[in-house]
């Protein structure tokens, strides 16, 4: 590849790139490495752009191609920024017998973005997934890291608000 | 060791820690300080108790209390009167929903009474952070058992001999496939626990790594000495992080304790283990896909053979199983084959963990001997249906299976049954369904489900699914033709026969399963322009019952179309021709006088 990505100022300014360094750096020489490295990557930079794509291609060796194929292979891998809480909607068999999809329809209307969308302010990222394994609680959701479940649809708003409210009160 | 008089054991799994088990742990460890008990009752973090919609939950020992829905301002009431005072408090008993009972023992609640814990033995006993906890229920007995008193071989008779069969979905025997690992000659072999879970509606693998992840290490340690690998990898969802973090602290656990390592035991058997992270796609759980996911690809299929027993990871000999088959293992190993055969059916032994849920009384996670009746199941276990509400058919086998029709109760599970009614055991969700839910928009569910997450290599499954879809779709709506459900059976009986992998083969069956058994509701949408169930909202007209209605007038406010008008105290009534189905006023009618039809 001819362009000289790793001189470029972009990535000697930013110092996510030395954490991208370290990640590279700890799998490189093992086998399978690319799918952790993604994962770790992506921790770091919350998504994956481009040019974090091709930094990896190179630090591992491994055709640009090859990387871009499996990041868009698989749903959690996201090539678009996120918002800073990532909603995920449960819409397996039993959250959907339950009743998820008019949480979600709700959810729609209450952050106005359509699904994968994010709000203009940046802090929500609406998604769907297929099962949590947490069925027994079915409705369920997930923002970020955190299950909440036994939902009903009037729940909606004031989950929103709860999180509007968390967000507030680490800027203030 | 300290010696407590009293055991509070808090469930800190998924579910319950997602209804606040872990506040409600902190508050008890402040009251027991508070009042000077905290050197006479421990409080122990514990996996899973399968009882996940009561959450959280707790048991206290010795005495075998379940509480249920236990918040963190009861927990005050809770240390004064059943630790300090020995005395129960009622009010946050179970009830039986059938008799409204209240019971207090764990092991007298119906739910718990009619199971049997082999895989689960562990779950909601010991802490899954603590490997002391599991060693001091007998764990790595069975690999000390194995590395000195076995040989190689003897461990795969023993596997072979105890009937155990695939739990990951295919149910194929466990023991002939660690021979077949065992037969093929290399240097290098590979060790690998599927744990992608990918069946929507189920949890059973996700508790077991949460709440007793060394049982899983163990058996992987045996498997590893079994067939002569040296290295194994778990292929974990990234969906679940917790089940991730503690596996992560039970593999440092078990280096440490010299159980993962160089010389095991102070054999020269050498076994070391890594996690990997799926990313959410769900035909990683295929077998091939998976193992093409760890060497860091796409996760598509390949065709087999060769299967990975003989050419796996890395084109290497690989042995791969799903995590409840692991679980199992230990405790054959230390119990013998005889006692794990004598539990099951003639040809399925042992138990099975269902994960129930859906319209059912008691979801939550359970272990049953394998040929347990659907009926003893679903009411006895699961305390019965909801509000009411007629059973109509349990679902099985995910995406790959089908339901199970309300007028075959009295089967007996197990996979050769199963099979036989076009269905198939699959991971183990069982999703119950009643009356209101209907048949053709649940086969429509499964395909949107398969369609989307087809790898798209093949295309019989890509294209032929499409299709299917999109014929449902249009039958749903209230297009259906007489010549769709030809066209059906047609197109699944092709993408059955010329998918590459396990994913096409059995995309069809939940719209076969379906077209046996539910045919009429698929006719009356097609024919009646009807959905019986009263579901797809194409079909439907909502109307006000005049004789219920009081003429509130809520219903008109809420309608976002006035398609409602009224004089107040007067029966309301509906224009369908601004009506757009959206149902806001049937949720919000007082009086129930608000019907589909
Ligand atoms: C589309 C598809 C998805 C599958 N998903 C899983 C899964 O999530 N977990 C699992 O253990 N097995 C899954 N399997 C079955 C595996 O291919 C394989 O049979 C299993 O891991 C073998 O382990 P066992 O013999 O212990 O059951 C899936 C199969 C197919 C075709
Ligand atoms: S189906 Fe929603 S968590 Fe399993």
């Amino acid at each position: 590849m001819s362009c000289n990505c790793k001189s470029s100022t972009l990535e000697t300014k930013d110092p996510r790139f030395q954490q991208l360094d370290e990640i590279i750096e700890k799998y490189k020489d093992q086998s399978g490495a690319l799918s952790p490295v993604l994962h770790e990557a992506q921790n770091v930079f919350v998504y994956l752009p481009e040019s974090v794509q091709i930094y990896i291609a190179e630090g591992l060796n491994v055709p640009l191609s090859e990387v871009y194929g499996v990041v868009t292979f698989y749903s959690l891998f996201s090539t678009e920024p996120r918002g800073k809480y990532v909603i995920n909607v449960c819409l397996g068999t039993a959250c959907y017998v339950k009743g998820s999809g008019k949480i979600m329809e709700r959810l729609k209307k209450e952050l106005g973005v359509e699904i994968g969308g994010t709000t203009e302010d940046g802090l929500f990222t609406l998604k769907g997934c297929r099962c949590l394994g947490a069925c027994g609680l079915a409705p369920v959701l997930t923002i970020n890291e955190q299950v909440h479940g036994r939902l009903t649809e009037d729940d909606v708003p004031s989950l929103v608000r709860l999180y509007r409210a968390k967000e507030e009160q680490s800027v203030n | 060791m300290e010696i407590y008089r009293s055991h509070v054991l808090v469930c800190a799994g998924t579910g319950c820690t997602s209804s606040d088990s872990l506040e409600v742990r902190d508050e008890l460890n402040k009251e027991l300080n508070r009042l000077n008990l905290d050197k006479e009752v421990k409080v122990v973090e514990v996996g899973c108790f399968g009882f996940c919609n009561l959450g959280p939950n707790i048991v206290i020992y010795p005495e075998g209390t379940f509480y249920c829905r236990v918040k963190p301002q009861d927990v005050k009431e809770l240390v004064e009167e059943h630790l300090l005072k020995g005395r129960i408090v009622n009010r946050l008993l179970y009830n039986e929903p059938e008799t409204e009972v209240k019971v207090k023992d764990f092991d007298n609640i119906e739910f718990f009474s009619h199971q049997k814990r082999v895989a689960l033995r562990n779950c909601g006993l010991i802490n899954p952070e603590k490997i002391e906890e599991y060693i001091a229920h007998e764990g790595y007995f069975a690999l000390a058992k194995a590395l000195k008193e076995m040989t190689r071989e003897e461990v795969i008779e023993v596997v072979k001999k105890s009937g155990l069969r695939g739990r990951g979905g295919g149910g194929f025997p466990t023991g002939l496939k660690w021979q077949f690992a065992y037969n093929t000659p290399g240097e290098v072999k590979y060790v690998v626990c599927n744990a992608d879970e990918g069946d929507p509606g189920a949890f059973m693998d996700r508790s077991i790594l949460e709440g007793d992840p060394h049982s899983v290490i163990e058996a992987m340690a045996i498997a590893g000495y079994a067939i002569g690998a040296q290295q194994g990898y778990i292929y974990v969802r990234a969906e679940y992080p917790i089940a991730v973090q503690r596996l992560g602290i039970a593999i440092n656990q078990a280096r440490e304790y010299g159980l993962l390592g160089k010389n095991i035991l102070g054999t020269d058997f050498n076994f070391d283990l890594d996690i990997r992270l799926g990313a959410g796609a769900f035909v990683c759980g295929e077998e091939t896909a998976l193992l093409t996911s760890i060497e860091g690809h796409r996760g598509e299929p390949r065709p087999r053979p060769p299967f990975p027993a003989v050419e796996g990871l890395w084109k290497k000999p690989t042995l791969i199983n799903n995590v409840e088959t692991y679980a199992n293992i230990p405790a054959i190993i230390l119990k013998g084959p005889e006692w794990f055969s004598s539990i099951g059916t003639e040809k399925s032994k042992g138990t099975k963990v269902f994960a129930l849920a859906g319209k059912i009384n008691n979801t939550g996670l359970i272990e049953v001997p394998m040929g347990t009746t659907l009926r003893t199941i679903i009411y006895e276990i699961g305390g019965g249906i909801p509000h009411g509400k007629k059973f109509k058919a349990a679902q099985t086998g995910g995406p790959s299976g089908g339901c199970i029709p309300a007028h075959l109760i009295d089967t007996e599970i197990d996979y050769d049954n199963l099979i036989a009614l076009g269905s198939m055991m699959g991971s183990g969700g069982l999703i119950v369904m009643d009356e209101t839910d209907c048949m053709v928009d649940i086969a429509k569910f499964f395909l949107e489900f398969t369609q989307e997450e087809s790898c798209g290599k093949c295309p019989p499954c890509r294209i032929g699914t499409k299709r299917m879809l999109e014929i449902l779709e249009r039958i749903t709506e209230g297009k259906g033709t007489p010549e769709d459900l030809e066209n059906l059976e047609v197109l699944a009986n092709t993408i059955k026969n010329a998918s590459l992998c396990g994913l096409g083969q059995t995309a069809p069956n939940p719209v076969l399963n379906t077209l046996k058994y539910f045919r009429d509701e698929y006719e009356a949408h097609i024919f009646d322009k009807k959905c019986p169930a009263g579901v797809c909202q194409a079909l439907l007209t909502y109307v006000i019952i005049a004789e219920k209605c009081k003429g509130c007038g809520l219903c008109a406010r809420v309608c976002p179309t006035a398609a409602i008008s009224g004089k107040p105290k007067e029966p309301y009534v509906i224009d369908p021709e601004k009506c757009i189905k959206c149902g806001t006023c049937i949720e919000k009618c007082k009086f129930g006088s608000i019907e589909k039809k």
